[in-house]
């Protein structure tokens, strides 16, 4: 290169002065490159670490206790391998289509989460209803009023560690209202720590599942002597195919309504407040234009996709992106992948606030898409709300992230911890 | 202003009037069994799921590229499926009757 520019300039093809100019605009594209990165190292990023896996071949291969898992990382696999549960079931043993695998720390299967159609349907017609009752004004006012609270002790404090000290308090006094239990049992989930199943430094902890498991037992225990108008009660009433529901299968909706939405809820929650924090104009815009708030919480769900992944064992010899895949073997939905395919969403990788068309799939996709979602949009919306009524900036002091190793793949969930301070609105 | 007429699957029809916003907000608003609209509108729920009387296609349009990818996978789909989410209120549209779809 040096030998070319000296002979050009030597004769006479290139004048100093063009030379010059060219070199400026060489280190212009440095510099943009380099602000580019400096972006890129925003705290409430969650890069993309399917991106290259996706376009080249469509799937990654992850070791998980000696059951691999071929993940799908195209939208449109997702989708229509979610959709396909004759060929990629949820019915398997319980705890394999988890990623990693629970199959060594429980025997409960979680209802209707590890039931195939046609009875998944028939057990998830049992407790709709009761998942959509966030919708509801009162339970709104409810939240409202609970997070609100919430919002207005942490304007007071000097620094919060947001994962411990708001997120799992939020969620778990939320859980109160899904499952019309009395506000003070969130003191209780509150001190199993952030994770039901897991913990940190440890993917799976058996006592941590223990310990939820015992927690059940009392609790169908109790609603068995004194019923009551809690879920517990609710289950214990309601009848499968013309018999009352067993003690165990009442146990698998309550394992899965506690799991399903701990970490997830967590992880959506801290993130918002990480993104809000560098990204003051959200505020602003959200008080502007309070309307944008739905569009921006399923953006949220998108791009920080609270769950990777969801597997499936596959029941017959199959091909996904032309790599054969062995009956019994296991697959997973890759949603946050999904979420980041550029042929679907333009600009995948940033947060558009109003994305007007945006089916993403941060909630699963079809007949096992997320039974607490409409709690989970409730929780999110109204912490936008407060927030955006109470909080004229969040500073980011320090942080520690939280990241999931997926064999070839790293990808961050959230954070393990974060320290902020909130100011007021004034 | 735009006169809509719903048939939902117990055959109940209901007709209401909307000024502008999505269909599918309309029938949420008024509670039209079958139209959950659970995301809002963006397209990612396919819960707003409606068959559009055949004469009336031509008012309504046929679905992008991502609304029928969507529909593709939700059950009782046929040719005069729309998400009502993706249909924006407004005169051309008076006077459709929509079936809802589940």
């Amino acid at each position: 290169m040096n030998r070319i520019v000296y002979l050009l300039v030597k004769n006479g093809y290139l004048s100093e002065i063009k030379y010059l100019q060219f070199c400026e605009t060489i280190e212009d594209i440095l510099f943009k490159k380099l602000s580019n990165k400096e972006y890129h190292m925003k705290k409430s990023e969650l890069p993309d670490p399917f991106e290259k896996a996706r376009l080249d071949k469509g799937y990654g291969i992850m070791n998980d206790q000696n059951d691999p898992v071929t993940m799908l990382l195209r939208h449109k696999d997702v989708r229509k391998s979610a959709h396909n549960y004759k060929t990629f079931q949820s019915g398997a043993q319980p705890g394999r289509i988890v990623v990693p695998s629970e199959v060594n720390i429980r025997d409960t299967r979680q209802i209707p989460f590890e039931v195939d159609p046609p009875l998944h349907g028939e057990y998830r017609a049992i407790i709709e209803p009761w998942f959509k009752r966030p919708l509801l004004p009162e339970y709104q006012e409810k939240l409202t009023a609970q997070i609100s609270t919430l919002v207005d002790w942490i304007l007071n404090k000097d620094s919060l560690e947001v994962v411990n000290e708001f997120a799992l308090p939020l969620q778990s006094r939320a859980l109160t209202l899904l499952l019309n239990a009395p506000f003070s049992e969130a003191e209780t989930w509150i001190s199993w720590g952030t994770h039901v199943f897991r913990s940190e430094g440890e993917a799976l902890d058996g006592d941590k599942a223990n310990i939820l498991y015992n927690y059940i037992d009392e609790q169908i225990d109790r609603a068995l002597k004194n019923p009551g108008d809690d879920m517990y009660s609710l289950l214990l009433s309601s009848e499968f195919q013309g018999k009352k529901l067993t003690r165990e299968e009442v146990k698998g909706v309550m394992v899965l309504t506690f799991a399903g939405g701990r970490d997830t809820v967590i992880n959506a929650v801290t993130n918002s407040i990480s993104y809000l924090a560098e990204h003051p104009e959200a505020l602003e815009r959200f008080r502007q234009e309070p309307e944008i708030i739905g569009k921006a919480v399923e953006e949220f769900i998108r791009y920080f996709s609270p769950l990777t992944q969801m597997g499936r064992v596959v029941t017959e010899d199959t091909q996904v992106c032309e790599h054969a895949i062995k009956a019994d073997s296991r697959i997973s939905l890759c949603w946050a992948s999904a979420n980041r395919d550029a042929s679907v969403f333009e600009t995948p990788n940033e947060i558009v606030l109003d994305r007007k068309i945006n089916p993403h799939v941060g909630f699963g996709f079809s007949h096992h898409n997320c039974l607490g979602a409409t709690h989970a949009r409730q929780i999110l919306k109204i912490l936008l709300k407060t927030l955006a009524e109470k909080v004229g900036s969040i500073e980011i002091k320090d942080c520690k992230e939280n990241m999931e190793h997926l064999d070839e793949f790293e990808r961050k969930v959230g954070f393990n911890s974060i320290h902020v301070k909130f100011k007021s609105l004034t | 202003m735009a006169q809509i007429t719903f048939i939902t699957s117990d055959n109940e029809t209901i007709t209401l009037e909307g000024k502008s916003g999505s269909v599918m907000a309309l029938a949420v608003d008024h509670g039209i069994k079958g139209i959950d609209g659970d995301c809002g509108g963006v397209c990612s729920c396919a819960t707003c799921h409606v068959h559009v009387a055949p004469e009336d296609m031509s008012k309504t349009g046929s679905a992008s590229q991502i609304e029928a990818d969507m529909l593709e996978l939700d059950d009782n789909v046929n040719e005069f499926s729309r998400l009502c989410c993706q249909l924006e209120i407004s005169d051309s549209l008076d006077g459709i009757v929509l079936k809802v779809a589940n």
